[in-house]
Order: structure tokens, then sequence, then C-alpha cells
């Protein structure tokens, strides 16, 4: 006979036979009728109004009667808050019952009646239970305070509770201390300033022991909590890496994952080159692979998690490319995460099988599937360069199977290949040009439509091509509208002749008869640009654009550190912070790696509260503000980074100010760049952090470099500082920086590579013999290319031509001649860089204006055709501060 | 931590019973998971874990059934995945069958295991065999007997009662590894590995403490020993019930059995193996006429051995109709409903070659949606024999009141993932 009888009765009156049955006097006659009563509730009928009745049927030594009261119990006592105090009498008893099962019921049940007013009533039994002979009872009890804590936790702390709950992780049953760890670690989510868990080494090695005895599912509870301990040094992180790599080898997926997230969190306190380090990544390896044999679901964690892992620390899966190649029966979601990550995996030695297997899913059925197949192989040209020639085959033939999706995407990721590497692939421009007619996907029609634009010159008939997509203007997306108008003014600049009423026809229709403001903006700044100058219309439009770079998808690595803290958990799989989804979480305190502290133990270990960057991994250099607003906007104010010098005072000067914050932190040291006569001295604090130099290297325009070794003998200690003052000369490597007066460091220490980067003030470079014979400045002055010529204004600058002649000549900029014209001051200057160049200024000071007029150009015979414009205006720039002060 | 609450869900969507662990996320939300799921699927962004709002849905299908999780934390999401996995495994130890109509024959059992196996969202005790012995489905005799707790429900050795009894005392190994092999269209092996098992049938009395040797590579290097064929497995997976740091120690697999049926160990090798049984493969396609297929299958393996129940699937163009087939060994059988032609070999013995041909037709109008490429795939079994010559050197079985007990082994390689694509 099965249960399922129980859900027949339909009749009227239900309830009120119910309540007959439950009264009735047979014992067997009223567990029926509760099973009834659960039945009813279980498909969703109220059947709240049988409460007391049930409710009497709670004194029972039938246990399974119990156990149905109690369910019933959980589901109504917040409907019923008044009546739910009958069963507290009950519950007390319960708790003294000698049978420990019941005793464990009673306090798991007690707990789930989410009703204020019985908890209070609740303490005692509680107190009892924690304390109890039984393990199972105690076991149940430290999961109770949890509860109890949720609906209460004022309580909880006064009744002293959470006392109990440390006291429980020294019990002597695994059980009962991994529920406690669970229950502490709970607590704790919504206590973020409490250190409940007080995790000390004493605790951790209490916890270590449990985790070899208790349940799978108690291990990650144990495992879970130990990733938020943050060993002393690496000796303690390396001992409980030891006891908890075992752990690796459980059937339980989910212990595996909690076991790698400890792992993954103590590898950053291991120094990189010890033998444990090694041996610990190649451990962590295999059973990330293991995992790919699991359930689906099991798997998509396993991938996700993946992904975080191959971007923190590649080398892990480097060679594992082939267990992430995709199987026909995948669900799609497996197989889209396995995609991403064999990207990531792609390289020089792998790449003839990846591009083999992404050629394959190419042609499956799944759309989607197929699209993101065919980005891959574009994601591998931009990535892997010697494979690039390769991916645009493979692109080519897919596009010969004229499926149209595969089309699209194919020229939308051809388009990214162009601009990772111009002037290389044009050759299959006509292939694409066919397909014109079939692109109906904005994105599809955007790209292709940049590419006509970029490459004009070589297509014959790119203005019928442009002008085929301008006949449906209007009905365009905003993107292709405003590609379109782009890749229409590129055309004119480079064939003025033939395109000029095709350019008026786009600008027209983008400036009179769109709605889009964008797009209206657009058309006006070209517009204008082109009725005013159109040379610079044409070093706007035509300039040289950075390379797109390599991996645009990876996860920011502050984020990525916090992400790899929840290893295993929702905030991996959405690769989101848990604040970004989790309500109420905002002030809780964010996870982060491990600091490693060095090899010199302080004895105190520094408590880190700034943002905690890995300080292994290398920082990224960052550009120098933005380039196309400088050129737009000819403002001579300061630039960014570059403090106002002045130039009389020869002291030294900090160049970055606390530009060095963002960059590393703890930040290890601050640079400055000082000029003492002829002389340049690099000033070196160390700070926090320890080091002992092993080198040192510099990288600049101009070829800088220490000619003396780091005077650096004895490691630093944390928090000293040290003035160090270093000759340098210009004889090292020249390699061109952005702009021309970045300075580039590396300092290598025990510990790994810092990079920095620093703006030397230009001055520096100016040679002493940097003045020119007024018959050669002449006849350069002349021959200087219109090109080769800038001109700037000079605001707010309150000195007559003599002082600035004067302040100028201490920074070896010199005047050769000075001229009244029409009551300006005309004064004829020039300059020598270290390396050689010359650079001749004219500046005209009308007395009375503060604003100076600045023409400036470079030598002929040095000249600095090779530099981009832009470098040149940097350069100028810097000359020019000496002018403001 | 982990689920607020946790539902079963018939294929509509209704909810056929739940449980309520933490209070936290309204009951009502489950209302809107199939609809989510539904409309996830069309977009073809399905996903194991679905959010609405801040309500997270992580979910299994099984049989007629949805297995979900609520929560609105950030949960262990690894967790919640085995855990639910789990419920499976428990319920169909109690039921046989879990499916929807085992759950309503049953609700009062479900309801006092979901207590039982998790609280507060903490999993607890999810090993069905110790539930059995304090959580039965006949509930009368509970009151008498078995209203205690088994002290094994809270001790270390938390998969084992004490007070077991067997006349005889036996153990069974079964060990068994599964060859998944992905070949491209153009013959090459991609991908190829072996995922070894070793199941225990344990009828053991008392508290046995068990010791298996492997010819274990790591172990054999350890130990200085060379002689003899070795393994090196490149992952290693062992039950609750093994001490993982005396593995970790000394490669010594040590452990206290669970009673019955048990999966002990399993691990994985990365050599590259050759297909065992290789196929070679010509479908050629003459639109709007026929299908033409040449299957040619290969037995790599030794000339002793033999595959049994060899089933190789062919996959055909939907729209083909009128099947014609010609074997020389084994019969092919047309099954439309899956687009397949089944070709069966019930003995296939080693180094020997057999092929079949097949015929369709296809319809003179031809449906234009491009059609999916699912590959050739094989299953076999070959008894007596391992591929990575894994073998069991000894079991040591030593029971405090010093009984003698027997082990017996047996070897069975299968086919696991295999698959081969195909050029059309």
């Amino acid at each position: 006979m099965t249960d399922s009888k129980y859900f027949t009765t339909n009749k009227k009156g239900e309830i009120f036979e119910l309540k007959a049955e439950l009264n009735n006097e047979k014992k067997e006659k009223r567990k029926e009728a509760v099973k009834k009563v659960i039945a009813a509730m279980t498909v969703g009928k109220d059947v709240s109004s049988l409460f007391p009745d049930v409710v009497n049927c709670m004194q029972t030594d039938n246990l399974e009667l119990k156990k149905l009261v109690y369910l019933y119990l959980m589901n109504y006592a917040k409907s019923q808050p008044d009546m739910a105090i009958m069963a507290v009498n009950s519950f007390v008893k319960d708790c003294e019952d000698p049978n420990p099962l019941i005793r464990a019921l009673a306090v798991r049940t007690m707990g789930c009646i989410r009703v204020d007013k019985i908890t209070e009533y609740l303490c005692e039994p509680l107190r009892k239970c924690l304390k109890d002979e039984d393990p199972y009872v105690r076991k149940t009890a430290a999961v109770c305070v949890a509860k109890l804590h949720d609906i209460n936790a004022q309580m909880v702390e006064d009744q002293g509770f959470l006392d109990s709950l440390r006291d429980l992780i020294a019990d002597s049953n695994p059980m009962v201390v991994a529920n406690a760890v669970a229950a502490l670690s709970e607590i704790s989510e919504s206590h973020p300033n409490s250190n409940l868990l007080d995790l000390n080494p004493q605790n951790i090695n209490k916890l270590l022991t449990a985790l070899n005895e208790c349940t799978e599912w108690g291990q990650i509870f144990i495992l879970d909590c130990l990733s938020n301990y943050n060993p002393k040094d690496e000796r303690e992180a390396q001992s409980i890496c030891e006891r908890v790599t075992p752990r690796l080898s459980h059937a339980n997926s989910a212990v595996v994952l909690s076991a790698v997230k400890v792992l993954m969190k103590f590898l950053e306190l291991l120094p990189k080159d010890s033998d444990y380090y090694g041996t610990l990544l190649k451990k962590l390896s295999p059973p990330l692979v293991t995992l790919l044999s699991g359930e689906p679901e099991v798997q998509y964690v396993a991938l996700r998690n993946i992904n975080l892992i191959v971007q923190k620390r590649p080398e892990i899966l480097k060679q594992e490319i082939k267990v992430f190649f995709v199987k026909y029966n995948d669900p799609i979601y497996v197989k889209l995460e396995k995609l991403d990550i064999m990207i990531r995996l792609a390289s020089q030695a792998n790449i003839a099988q990846v591009l083999a297997e992404l050629k394959e899913y190419a042609t499956e059925v799944d759309v989607d599937f197929v699209r993101k197949a065919v980005r891959a192989i574009g994601r591998c040209a931009i990535k892997v360069e010697q494979s690039a020639e390769r991916c645009v085959s493979t692109l080519l033939d897919l596009i010969q199977t004229k499926v149209n999706y595969v089309v699209q995407e194919a020229i939308v990721v051809i388009r990214d290949i162009f601009r990772k590497y111009p002037n290389k692939y044009e050759s299959i421009i006509a292939t694409l040009c066919e397909n014109l007619d079939s692109l109906d996907e904005p994105d599809a029609r955007a790209a292709m439509i940049w590419i006509v634009g970029e490459y004009a010159e070589r297509i014959d008939n790119a203005d019928e091509l442009l002008e085929s997509f301008l006949e449906g203007f209007h009905d365009e997306s905003t993107q292709v509208q405003l590609t379109l108008l782009t890749a229409i003014v590129k055309l004119f600049l480079k064939k003025p002749s033939e395109t000029q009423e095709l350019v008026q026809q786009v600008l027209s229709l983008a400036t009179q008869d769109s709605d889009n403001p964008d797009l209206r903006d657009r058309g006006y700044i070209y517009w204008r640009l082109l009725s005013t100058d159109p040379v610079t219309a044409k070093e706007v439009v035509l300039s040289e654009k950075p390379l797109i770079s390599e991996e645009t998808d990876l996860i920011e690595p502050t984020l990525l550190d916090e992400l790899i803290c929840h290893i295993g958990s929702l905030a991996s799989v959405y690769h989101k912070p848990p604040n970004a989804f989790v309500e109420g979480s905002h002030g809780i305190h964010r996870k982060h790696l491990p600091i490693q502290h060095g090899s010199i133990d302080t004895g105190e270990s520094p408590v880190s509260t700034g943002p905690t960057a890995a300080l292994d991994q290398p920082q990224v250099i960052p550009s120098q503000g933005d380039l196309l607003g400088d050129l737009l906007n000819l403002d001579l104010g300061p630039p960014v980074n570059v403090p106002q010098v002045s130039s009389m005072q020869m002291g030294a000067v900090d160049l970055l100010g606390g530009g060095l914050d963002s960059l590393v932190s703890p930040k290890p040291c601050i640079f400055s760049v000082s000029q003492i006569l002829k002389k340049v001295f690099v000033r070196v604090f160390w700070s926090q952090v320890l080091l002992r130099l092993h080198c040192f290297v510099f990288l600049c325009s101009f070829g800088v470099i220490p000619t003396t070794p780091l005077p650096i003998h004895t490691p630093l200690m944390p928090n000293q500082s040290i003035d160090i003052s270093l000759p340098l000369s210009t004889i090292g490597p020249v390699m061109k920086m952005d702009p021309l007066n970045n300075l580039q460091v590396a300092v290598k220490n025990i510990i790994d590579v810092f990079y920095f980067s620093c703006l030397i003030p230009l001055n520096i470079f100016f040679v002493e013999d940097g003045k020119m014979e007024r018959q050669v400045f002449l006849v350069t002055w002349k021959d200087i290319p219109n090109e080769n010529e800038l001109q700037y204004q000079i605001k707010e600058c309150h000195l007559n031509a003599d002082t600035v002649s004067g302040k100028l000549q201490n920074n070896n900029i010199f005047t050769i001649a000075k001229r009244n014209v029409e009551g300006q001051d005309m004064l004829y200057q020039s300059l020598k860089l270290t390396n050689g160049i010359w650079i001749l200024a004219e500046l005209r000071i009308q007395p009375g204006n503060p604003n100076y007029t600045l023409k400036i150009g470079a030598s002929l015979f040095l000249s600095l055709q090779a530099y981009r414009p832009i470098d040149r205006s940097s350069v100028y720039k810097v000359v020019l501060e000496g002018c403001q002060t | 931590m982990s689920a607020s609450a946790v539902f079963v869900l018939d294929l509509k969507g209704k909810v056929l019973i739940c449980r309520n662990y933490k209070g936290d996320v309204d009951m009502a939300e489950i209302d809107h998971f199939l609809p989510l799921l539904l409309q996830q699927e069309e977009e073809g962004l399905l996903s194991p874990a679905i959010t609405r709002g801040n309500v997270h849905f992580l979910w299994i299908k099984h049989s007629n059934l949805y297995l979900v999780a609520t929560t609105n934390k950030n949960s262990n999401a690894a967790l919640v995945y085995a855990f639910l996995y789990k419920l499976v495994e428990v319920f169909t130890e109690y039921f046989k069958e879990l499916e929807e109509e085992s759950i309503q024959d049953n609700f009062v059992v479900v309801y006092e295991l979901l207590d039982e196996l998790m609280d507060f969202g903490f999993p607890q005790t999810t090993d069905s065999k110790i539930l059995q012995e304090y959580i039965t489905q006949e509930g009368n005799k509970l009151e008498v007997a078995k209203s205690k707790v088994p002290t094994t429900v809270t001790n270390a050795v938390s998969w084992r009662s004490e007070g077991i009894k067997y006349k005889k005392n036996e153990v069974f190994i079964d060990v068994i590894e599964s060859i998944n092999v992905l070949v491209n269209a153009n013959g090459s092996v991609m991908s190829s590995d072996i995922v070894g098992s070793i199941k225990l049938k344990t009828m053991l009395s008392g508290m046995p403490e068990l010791r298996l040797g492997l010819n274990d590579r790591v172990l054999f290097t350890l130990t200085g020993r060379d002689k003899g064929k070795s393994v090196a497995m490149e992952d290693v997976k062992f039950h609750q019930c093994v001490r993982l740091s005396r593995f970790e120690n000394d490669r010594t697999i040590s452990f206290i059995p669970p009673d019955g049926e048990s999966e002990l160990m399993s691990y994985r090798i990365n050599t590259h193996v050759k297909p065992l049984i290789w196929i070679e493969s010509v479908i050629e396609r003459f639109s709007h006429s026929r299908v033409e297929i040449m299957v040619k299958a290969k037995g790599q393996f030794k000339k002793q051995s033999v595959a049994n129940n060899v089933e190789i699937k062919v996959p055909v163009p939907s729209d083909a109709d009128s099947p014609k087939f010609k074997t020389s060994t084994g019969h092919a059988k047309y099954v439309p409903e899956k687009n397949l032609v089944v070709w069966t070999i019930k003995s296939f013995p080693g180094g020997k070659e057999f092929l079949m041909r097949a015929h369709f037709g296809l319809p003179s109008v031809e449906n234009d949606e491009k059609e999916a490429k699912p590959p050739i795939t094989v299953k076999f079994e070959i008894p007596y024999f391992t591929v990575s010559g894994i073998q069991v050197r000894y079991m040591k079985i030593i029971e405090k009141s010093g009984y003698q007990a027997l082990p017996w082994v047996r070897y069975i390689t299968q086919s696991g993932d295999y698959q081969l694509r195909t050029n059309s």
C-alpha cells in the first residue's frame, strides 16, 4: 500500500472530517489523519485551521507521527503565532527525552519555527542540547544556533550561544566540529566585523584534524572556512596546503573544488621558486581535469572556475587543451564554456589542433555555438600571431560556405584581424566584398563598411560600395550610420576629387536629416574639420590607430583575485563579486588573496588595509592620459602627471606625486627624478617591504641608464626608506616610449619584478650646446616643412620677453634672435636634445597680452618625421612649461 | 551557505514536494522557475543556474522530475549540485526508481529524508545505507526496535554499522575501464583517455580493515620495485572510506569498506590509447536521390579477447527512407526516431574486420534546414582485460575476529564516450 491514497480524499467538508479524525481515540486513526493533513499540505491546500487539533497529536511516543506533526508545525507556525506557543511545552519536554533521536528532532524543529515570541522559551532547551552527551544531538544543536541567530541575533549573543559554538570547535566528534564551523561561518556572513571563528593556529589545527574524519559535507564546511584564514608565513601556508592536498582525491566534486580554493589562495604565499610551489601546481591539474567527467552541471561549475584559474595561473592547465574539446552531446552551456577556455589556452604549440577543432564546430547547426566558434578563430588569430595567416585562410574557407550567419560573423572578426595586423591581409578584401549583399546584421555591415573605409585607396569601387549603403541610410542602425559616416569621410580624404558629392551627401544626411544626437554631432565635427582645416582633418581621421590588444575579455585583476577567493560558489559561476547579486551584502568585507610578507618575519604580521592587488602580478604600465583629447584640443595646460617644474629651482622634484599609488599597493617605492647640472639623479625611496635588489633596468626614448649599480647593499626593513643618488647617462638602449619622455623602470628583487613608469621632465635632455648658428637657424627654419610645424597658444604668462628668454636659457633653450614686429616681440630659439635632434621655435609675445603664440618646428637634418604628431606635441609641452612660470 | 529550500517538480513545473530549510526565500518564487527555464531554452542560453531578481535556482533534471534548490546568497554551487545528485542517489536507493509516482507514493518518507539529509541548508547524513537503519518505509517497525540513532551517523566511520554478520566472508572486486575517444573526421584521434573504476561488493562481517594493492607506478617508484608492468594513474578519486592522507603519504589504499556494493575508487589515465574498435566510414549523399553508407569496423585488440554486445550507431539524414542493409556479420537496424542505423555484433573477436553497407532513399524535395552532424558512436564490452594493464596485486583483509576472507577480482573494459566524427 502506498502513500498516494492519502491524496485521494476530495469530498466536501474534508477539513471537518479531518478534524474529527484527528481527535479520534485510536492512535492509528490519528496517525492516518495527520498523514492526510500533510498530504493536503503537500498539494498546496490550506489546512492551517487544523492547527490546534494537530498540535494535540504532538504528545506521542510514535516517532513517525511526531515527525509529521513537527513538519506541520514548521509550515504553519508562522501563520498561527499565538497557537504556536502551545507547542513550546512539547518541545521543552522532547528536548529531555531519553531517546537522542527525539531530542535532536525537537531541537532541529524548534529552530525552524520562525516565531519571535517563542524563541525565548527555546534558549534553555538549546543550552542543554549544546552540551548533550550524544554527538547527534550536539551537531543538531550547533545548527540550531545559526537558525536562532537568523531570527534574533541579539538574543543569541546575549545568551552566550556564540561562545558555546566556539567551544564546539574543540569537540571530540568531527561531525559536531563540522556543523559548528558551518554555523559560525553562516553567522559571520551577516556579521561583517566580528571575527567569530577566531581562526588562530590552534583552531586551524583542530579543523585540519577534523577534516580527515568528518563526512564529505563537513569537509566542505571546514575547507571553506580554512580558505578565509590568512596564514602568518609561508611555512604555515605550506603546512596547511600539505594537509589539504589529499582532499583533491575525494570522490565528491564539491570537496575537490573547495580544496582547490584553499590551495589557490595559499599559493599566493608560497615563494615561486620553491620546489613545493611547483609540485603543488602540478597536483592541481589532474583533479581539475577529472571534474570534467562529472555530471553536466558539475562540469559547468568546474569550467566556470577553470576559466578563472586559467586566467590567474595559466601554467596549471596549459598542457590540457584536449580535454576542452567539445563533444557532440555536451549541453550548450558546457560547449560554450569549453570554447572560451580553449581560446585562453591556445598557443603556438597547439594552435593547429585548436583551429581544426574550431573549424569543425563552425559547421555545426547550433547558431550561437557556430557564431562563437567563428569568433574564436578570430581571437586565435589575434592572440597567436604565428597562426594569423592560417586563421585568415580558415575564415575564408568558412566564408565560401555562404552560410549567412557564418559569413557575417567571419567578417566581423576579420575586421579585428585587420586592426591587429594592418597592411597584411588586404588581399582578401575582394573576397569579402563579394558577400556585401548577404550582410543583414548591423555588426557585420558595420565591419564591412569599416574595412571599405579603412582601405578605400586599395578598393577601386570603394565609392560605389559605400554609396550603395547610403541609399537606405535612415533604415540602418546607429552603429552602421556612424561607421558609414566615418568611412565616407576617410574615403574623401583619400580620394578627394571623386568623392566630394558623396561626402556632402552623408554629412547632410547625418546632420540635417537625423534625430540622433551622436550622429549629428559627429557629422558636424567632420564637417567643420573638413571645411576649416583639411590637413588637420587628415591627421585626425587618418591617424594611425593603436593596435587592438590580444585579450579583450580578461577579467580585471582585482576582480579576478576576489573571484578566486570564491571558487565553487555562485560568484565564481557568474563571474561577479557576491555584492553584485546578494542583497544586503554591500557592507560585507570583500575577500582578497593573501599577501606575501616576504622573507623577513617582523614578528607581527602586517594587516593590510589597502587595496590588495597581488604583488607577484606584473603591473601594467598605464598609458599617460588620453592622447586623442590632446590632439583635438590644443590647450597647453600642464599635462597630467607632470607637476609644474620651476626651471630656476634645481632641487629634487617629485614627478609622480601620488601617481604610483594606483600602480602598486602596498606601494614599494616612489621615484623622483631630479636634475642637478648636467647629471641626472634618480632618488629612490623604499617603503613597506623589504628589498634586496637584484637588478634595475631602465627603458626610455633617450637611452637613459644608470652608470653604476644601485648602491643598496643591505636588505631594507619594512617601512624603511633610503635616498640614493644614481648618476645616469644616455648611452643605453633606445626604445620609443609614448609619451616620449616616459621612463620605464623594472626593479627585480627576491619576490618578483616590479614595473614602474614615470615622466622625466624633457628639459633635462636639452644639451648645453643647443645654441644654433644664426645663419644655420635661418636656413633651417625656412626649410622646415609645414607638416613638421606646430603652433600653440601659451596662456596666462605675465613675463616680458627678456625674462622669458633668461628663464629658458637656464634650461638650455637658447634665444638666437629677437625682433620686434608691429609691437610684438618675436623670439627665435633653438634647443638640441641629447639624441641630436634640433628643435626650433618662434615665440611671439605681445606686451600686455598674457597669451603667447609659439610656433615650433623640428630640424630637417634629423627630422622628427618618424614620430607621430602627438609625440611632438608632448615634447613641446614640456618645453613650454619653462615659459609658463 | 547552500540551499534555502529544495523542491521536486514535475515536468510542468508543479511542486510535488518541497522543504523550506531557511525561510529566507519566498517559497512562491518557484512558480517562476519553469517559465524562466523554458524561456532560456528557447533563446539557446540554457544554464544550470537561473537568476530572477535576487533569487537563484540551481537545478538538475532526473527522469520526469526537476530537482531545484533556491538561494539568495552566494552559495557554494558545487555543493548544491553535488547535494541534488546525492538526493537522486538516496531516493533511488530507497524507491528503486525516482520519478513522479515514487515521490507521491512515499511522501512521508521523502519528508523524513529531506529532514535528515539537510539542516538549515547544510547537508548532513547522506549515506543511504545508514539512513535506512533509522528511516524506514515501514513506519510501524520503527516504533519498536530502530528508534535509536545509529552511532554510525556521528562516528568517524559514518558509512558502516557495527555488528554486520556473514556466514561466508567474501569481497568481489570489479575493475572496469571505460575508454573515451574522440576521433576527427580525417581519422586522427583528437583526445582519448581511460576512466577506470574499482567497485566492491563487500560481504564481510564486523569491522574489517582492508588494504588494496595495485600495480601503481608511483607506488612502485616509491618502494623501488621496478619489475613487472606498472600503471601511471593521472588522477585518483576515492570513496569517503579511504584514508586520503595515508594515500597521499605512501600510496597505501587502506579503508574500512561500506557494506554491500560501493564504488571504492576511480582513476583517470591520459595515455594515448589505440581505439579498440576502429571505424572507417564513407557516407555519400546524393541529393534528392539516396545516401550510401559504408562502415568498416576493426577490432584493434588481442586476438584472444572478444568484444561483446558491440553496437555501432551511424547517423542518417532525418528524411531518409527505404533502408537496405548488407552486413558481413551481425545485423543492422534502422531506428527512424533517432535517425540512426544500429549495427549490432554479438561477439567481435580481436584482429577481425567487418563491413556494413546501408542504402537509403532521399526525397526529391529536401528540407532546407541544415542538419546536425552527429558522430558515429560505438558501444562494446571486453571481459577479462584492462587496456591500461592495471592489476589488483592483493587485497588484504584483517578483522579482529581473525576470519579468512576471499577476494574475487573481475576485469572489464568497455566503451565510454566513444565518438568518431563523420565527413558528411
